[in-house]
């Protein structure tokens, strides 16, 4: 029996599995041949594409977009998954807005850029959907490496490694490959449990052994994996969550954004998930925006994402801000976190309003209270569990442009270390050259 | 509002757009249908001898090329002349004739090539009360193995007897419709000038085979495990229609010859094009095969929105203008000059004009590191690729080199005088100029 949609408090059943299964469909779903033909057309083919250019795994997007044309999208994957192995996934996640569909010139031209994002997913969804892994192994080299971490930057690291011929084992502390692909980002950006059918995918590669349950810290320590291997690489994330720093933020019902998301993703049935009837949501990155909008898809009433600064500022794309107020999200711009008040559990959340002078940003003592029966903090995440040794650069590992530790032997890679944005494709990038001068040490 | 009556041999109709001799215009039912859609006239479906009438194949008859949005840009058929009895489609003739007095009805005409064929058949169409008759010539496939279609009109001198036979037996205006499966258009566009014919339509269509299913290995569209050429049609066939209409209309022995033009006419500015090219009016088979019969009332309406533009009240005022600046390549001016402009405003920065001059052409476009793109006019010969690779229309544009400016190409001052090939030194064959 659903619960009524009005329900006070957290509940679970507020929309019926009909509107559930309609909420969390696929956001962008794949092209029919002919939409992919059609979308294809529109590429120019420009001379040294600015789109590449834009893209951190630097696809041949015009390639890519012209096999796609000409009728052979397998193709097509291959030239995307040559340099990007989880470019099905990015085709999904990618703030594409903001990468290579910004500089498109038809972006300039017409304000309406090639799909390129969309037509990447209906490219390496065919090739996916055939069962094809079109990349074999070298000839064994006999090196061995470990990967820490089964997210982008470590599984694209571990299958350049296997390909190049070298034995990788890799460890994770879940139960489950695949990173923020699979407990992080929204249910309805990777349907079909995409994420595990990518990773089962990507390890037909062969050479790749996954450990799971095993982490830094606990099972694993640096100094034995450098003495059990050749090399190693760390994409250990970030599995720190940033505090409020607000009075009450110990009361039932404020919890962490990524836990919630990460629960949503692992979650069978999607009414049996509860929520609240007010939900805020605290934070401008994308983390907000997935969990805000989510709630909302799970039928919360009233859902809102509060932002300390201006909108200028967030760290979601304008598109995303966009989604989010078209499913009925409302966003509240330069207010911080006073007080969460209630007894016991959270009841109303206290904002106070801000205002930035010359970058500085300050309360100005003026508050609103909102009622919250839910609160989500999303202020992003920090380093944890990093091995001692380690020299860091800000919040992160620090890397040279290799992906190189300050530690002989030692490569890291992904949100965990230093350099290039928090982006799946950014992690796939950096464990792709971290593999490469891997292997060019082991070898040369 | 412009006036589009044709008047074409005398033959009036109330806009120069007639149905082209196809299965469009095969049948009473569908004549009727396309007089009440506003065409102005049509070429009735080539009627054959007395007797059992031809067969088709019972397989696919049309084969076809397509832009991305699958935008019919070329068809190819392997059908025949009608399939329906003669006496049948003359008593339809005469009575959609009868009722729509004010059109024009041609009948399209294929027997063999004996002059008894043709004697028996004339009286008969004559009546039927029709305007006149077009001599197809034409037909690349099945009939043409009969000896008939383009066999005939591949020889100019069957051309001129069959044409001789048709002025002979019949008292009304005789249209010649030609192949354009010939090396030069001039020869039987003659000889049915020679045999007496009224005019001449052009083109019929061209040897094809459009695509090979790759599984089958063999040629689309596939009968069974066989393929055959056929007929191309289509917007793809427009520009080897226009250059063949251009050819006869400045021909000096057969300019003046009136010509219905035929060949990708889709809109009206395929038509007006055609007409300023000499042709007196334009048939229609494509269009209204892929769009249907309505596709006319576009045509007409873009035709009085530019004659009323343009200030020409009626079609005379057009037809033909283009004519007299078609010329040879050797009478063209040598001493105009231009260069490439890039309008960095509308520059959309793709690239594209770059890529097709470094790689393909004359190296004349520059690259900055900002993704400008420049013409380098000490190595631009105005080739007009960049014009044409160009996805924004209008952002390239050639400009004239005005007279009295240096060419920084070769360094030599533009000359506002004329000189062509004819009088080049580097030509082997040049009149000394002075």
């Amino acid at each position: 029996m659903a619960t009524s949609h009005q329900a006070s408090s957290i509940e679970a059943g507020r929309l019926s599995a009909a509107e559930i299964a309609e909420n969390f469909g696929d956001l962008h779903p794949q092209y029919e041949p002919h939409e992919a033909a059609v979308a294809a057309d529109r590429c120019y083919f420009c001379y040294d594409a600015p789109c590449m250019t834009a893209c951190p795994t630097a696809i041949d997007i015009p390639q890519f977009i012209r096999e796609i044309q000409a009728g052979h999208p397998e193709s097509a994957a291959k030239t995307i998954l040559e340099q990007n192995i989880l470019g099905g996934m990015c085709a999904r996640v990618c703030p594409t807005e903001t990468l290579c569909e910004e500089a498109c010139v038809r972006e300039a031209a017409e304000g309406k850029p090639v799909e390129i994002g969309r037509l990447q997913r209906y490219a390496t969804d065919k090739l996916m959907e055939k069962g094809v892994h079109p990349f074999s192994r070298a000839e064994p080299t006999g090196k061995t490496v470990a990967v820490v971490g089964a997210g982008p930057a470590g599984l694209s690291a571990a299958h350049r490694l296997a390909m190049l011929g070298h034995d990788v084992t890799v460890y994770d502390r879940k139960a489950k490959a695949g990173g923020l692909n699979e407990f992080g980002i929204a249910a309805y950006k990777s349907t079909n449990d995409f994420a595990a059918q990518e990773v089962a995918w990507l390890l037909q590669i062969g050479g790749i052994t996954v450990e799971y349950g095993k982490s830094l810290g606990a099972e694993l320590t640096l100094d034995a994996l450098k003495a059990d291997f050749d090399a190693v690489f760390l994409s250990i994330g970030l599995g720190g969550v940033n505090a409020l720093r607000a009075t009450g933020e110990d009361k039932g019902g404020v919890r962490d954004a990524v836990e919630f998301i990460a629960e949503l993703r692992q979650a069978d049935d999607l009414t049996s998930l509860p929520v609240g009837r007010n939900v805020v949501v605290i934070g401008g990155g994308m983390t907000a925006v997935d969990a805000a909008v989510q709630s909302k898809l799970l039928g919360a009433e009233n859902v809102t994402i509060a932002y300390r600064r201006g909108r200028d500022a967030m760290g979601a794309s304008r598109y995303e801000q966009d989604l989010a107020a078209t499913k009925g999200v409302k966003l509240m711009f330069n207010v911080q976190p006073k007080a969460i008040h209630g007894n016991g559990s959270c009841v109303e959340i206290e904002l106070e309003y801000t205002s930035a002078t010359d970058g500085t940003l300050q309360g100005t003592g003026e508050t609103v209270r909102l009622a919250a029966d839910q609160i989500y903090k999303a202020i992003g995440q920090t380093l944890q569990d990093q091995p001692d040794g380690l020299a860091l650069e800000g919040r992160k590992i620090k890397v040279d442009d290799a992906g190189r530790t300050s530690v002989a032997g030692v490569w890291a890679g992904g949100d965990c270390a230093s350099g290039g944005e928090d982006l799946t494709v950014t992690a796939v990038a950096e464990g792709r050259d971290a593999a490469m001068d891997i292997h060019a040490s082991l070898i040369g | 509002m412009a006036d589009l009556t044709a008047d074409f041999l005398g033959i009036k109709s109330p806009n120069p757009f007639w149905l082209a001799s196809a299965p469009p215009t095969d049948k009473e039912y569908n004549v009727r249908r396309a007089f009440e859609a506003g065409w102005g006239g049509v070429v009735w479906k080539t009627l054959g001898s007395e007797g059992p009438p031809v067969v088709n194949v019972n397989g696919p008859r049309y084969g076809a090329i397509w832009g991305a949005d699958r935008r019919l840009l070329g068809l190819n058929n392997i059908e025949l002349i009608t399939d329906r009895p003669l006496e049948v489609n003359l008593e339809e003739i005469a009575r959609v004739k009868k009722d729509y007095p004010d059109r024009a009805i041609i009948v399209s005409l294929m027997v063999p090539c004996e002059e008894q064929a043709w004697k028996d058949i004339l009286p008969r169409v004559e009546a039927t009360g029709a305007d006149g008759i077009e001599l197809n010539f034409g037909c690349p496939h099945g009939m043409a193995e009969r000896g008939m279609g383009s066999a005939v009109g591949q020889v100019p001198e069957y051309i001129q007897m069959v044409t001789e036979w048709c002025k002979k037996y019949y008292s009304k205006p005789v249209i010649v419709k030609l192949t354009p499966n010939i090396t030069d258009i001039r020869f039987p566009a003659r000889a049915a000038k020679a045999g007496g014919a009224d005019a001449v339509s052009l083109i019929n269509t061209i040897n094809s085979i459009v695509s090979v299913d790759l599984d089958a290995m063999a040629p689309e569209p596939t009968i069974g495990d066989k393929g055959t050429h056929g007929g191309y049609c289509g917007p793809a066939v427009k520009p080897i229609a226009l250059n063949m209409v251009a050819e006869i209309a400045r021909c000096p022995q057969t300019h003046g010859l009136p010509i219905s033009a035929i060949g990708g006419v889709t809109t009206w500015r395929d038509a007006a094009e055609f007409m300023t090219m000499g042709a007196g009016n334009v048939q229609v088979c494509t269009a209204a095969m892929t769009y249907g019969f309505n596709v006319v009332k576009e045509m007409i309406s873009g035709l009085n929105q530019w004659m009323d533009d343009k200030g020409y009240d009626t079609l005379d005022d057009f037809v033909g203008k283009a004519v007299p600046n078609v010329t040879d390549w050797q009478y063209l001016n040598l001493n105009y000059v231009a260069k490439a402009k890039i309008n960095q405003d509308d520059c959309i920065k793709c690239g594209r004009c770059f890529a097709a001059c470094e790689d393909t052409s004359h190296q004349a476009i520059a690259m900055s590191d900002d993704r400008v793109f420049t013409v380098k006019d000490d190595e631009c010969v105005a080739c007009n690729l960049c014009v044409n690779v160009c996805p924004v229309e209008g952002c390239i544009t050639m400009e004239q080199v005005p007279a009295g400016q240096i060419d920084e190409r070769t360094g030599k001052v533009v000359s506002d005088d004329y000189a062509n090939w004819t009088t080049h030194p580097n030509n082997p064959a040049s009149t000394a100029a002075e």
